[in-house]
């Protein structure tokens, strides 16, 4: 057992088990947007934010927002882990991305429910 | 006269302050041989060539080196199936500290070997004669048990590359999958747990580099997304 701390789930099975779910779930958002914006080729700002609106709409960008946030923070960790190989440069990385995962996932939600 | 240019990796650390490439011209006499009979003919240009080979058969595992960018066993390989532009290239293993020449410290891949416990565990009381497996049980093991130790998947595959010190690699995962897949050994739960880490198999990207230079034939990448499901299985 190797011992970590600055992972998201403090285990390697948590963190893989997070990785497959979130990337399901960005795959289907990611369709999801592609086929809207498809279907509706001259968009309007009332349709979009019509859509937004809705509150299933905003639950399942949340959800893709929030898969986001883990998705990124176990990728980077990993690739921090993999390339970084002094202890100060790979924590800096890793507060840096901690952090800005945190404002990016605050700001979803207030762009999502604000205004 | 038929000429092979043979471009070896030579570092002697006690005169040499940097590794470098020496150039050699074999006489094949128009044969196809093995890369460790151009080895051995080298060695008789410059004795101070250093390699290790013993059962020069494909099952000691003593010559695995990386040529013309892929690693394989010299004994087993011959120059056609490796040669580009009538030119061989010898280096040693990656990733591995080299000792000198073509021999490289195996240290940290035995290391995490050993981490694995690659033993039979059982701590339920012995039967007096052997502990008995059914022939559908013993099938389980093929694939697994093979392994000759050679270090060409594991120095083969970047993560390993990466963290030696963390990462168990390809080698030492398809061992603990043989003792996980034994249905004689219950050491099952200790063995996982050691494994639950972001490190010791999470690190797998599975990208089958230890599967295309599996000089044995033998799949890692199998193994590891085995003990993944049991891993999986064992906590949901």
């Amino acid at each position: 057992m190797v011992t970590n701390i600055t992972n998201l789930g403090r285990s390697g099975l948590s963190d893989w088990l997070i990785q497959r779910v979130s990337a399901v779930v960005l795959a289907v958002y990611a369709v999801f947007m592609v086929a809207y914006l498809l279907f509706h080729p001259n968009l309007d700002y009332a349709t979009w934010s019509g859509l937004f609106s809705q509150t299933w709409m905003r639950i399942f960008s949340l959800l893709a927002f929030i898969s986001m946030a883990a998705h990124a923070w176990v990728g980077l960790w990993t690739v921090s882990t993999d390339y970084l190989k002094h202890t100060g440069a790979r924590f800096a990385f890793q507060a840096v991305v901690i952090f800005a995962i945190f404002v990016f996932l605050v700001w979803g939600v207030q762009v999502l429910w604000g205004a | 006269m038929s000429n092979l240019q043979v471009s070896v990796y030579r570092y002697n650390p006690e005169t040499d302050s940097a590794p470098y490439m020496q150039e050699f011209q074999i006489d094949t006499q128009g044969r196809d041989l093995m890369v460790l009979n151009v080895l051995t003919m080298i060695k008789d240009q410059d004795s101070s060539l250093a390699f290790r080979r013993s059962c020069r058969e494909g099952v000691c595992g003593s010559d695995g080196m990386n040529m013309n960018g892929k690693n394989g066993l010299a004994c087993v390989t011959a120059v056609s199936e490796v040669i580009k532009d009538n030119k061989l290239v010898l280096r040693p293993l990656p990733g591995l500290p080299v000792m000198r020449d073509l021999v490289v410290d195996m240290g940290l891949f035995y290391k995490q070997y050993e981490r694995m416990q690659p033993y039979l565990q059982n701590d339920t009381a012995a039967p007096a004669i052997e502990r008995l497996q059914s022939p559908e049980d013993r099938d389980k093991l093929d694939g697994l048990y093979e392994c000759i130790l050679c270090a060409c998947c594991s120095t083969a595959c970047p993560s390993f590359w990466w963290n030696p010190d963390k990462f168990v690699g390809p080698a030492g995962l398809l061992q603990a999958y043989r003792f996980l897949a034994d249905t004689r050994d219950n050491a099952t739960q200790s063995r996982l747990a050691e494994l639950e880490d972001p490190f010791s198999l999470f690190r797998c990207r599975g990208i089958m580099n230890c599967v295309a230079v599996c000089p044995k034939g033998l799949n890692p990448t199998r193994a590891i997304g085995k003990i993944r499901e049991m891993l999986l299985s064992n906590a949901t």
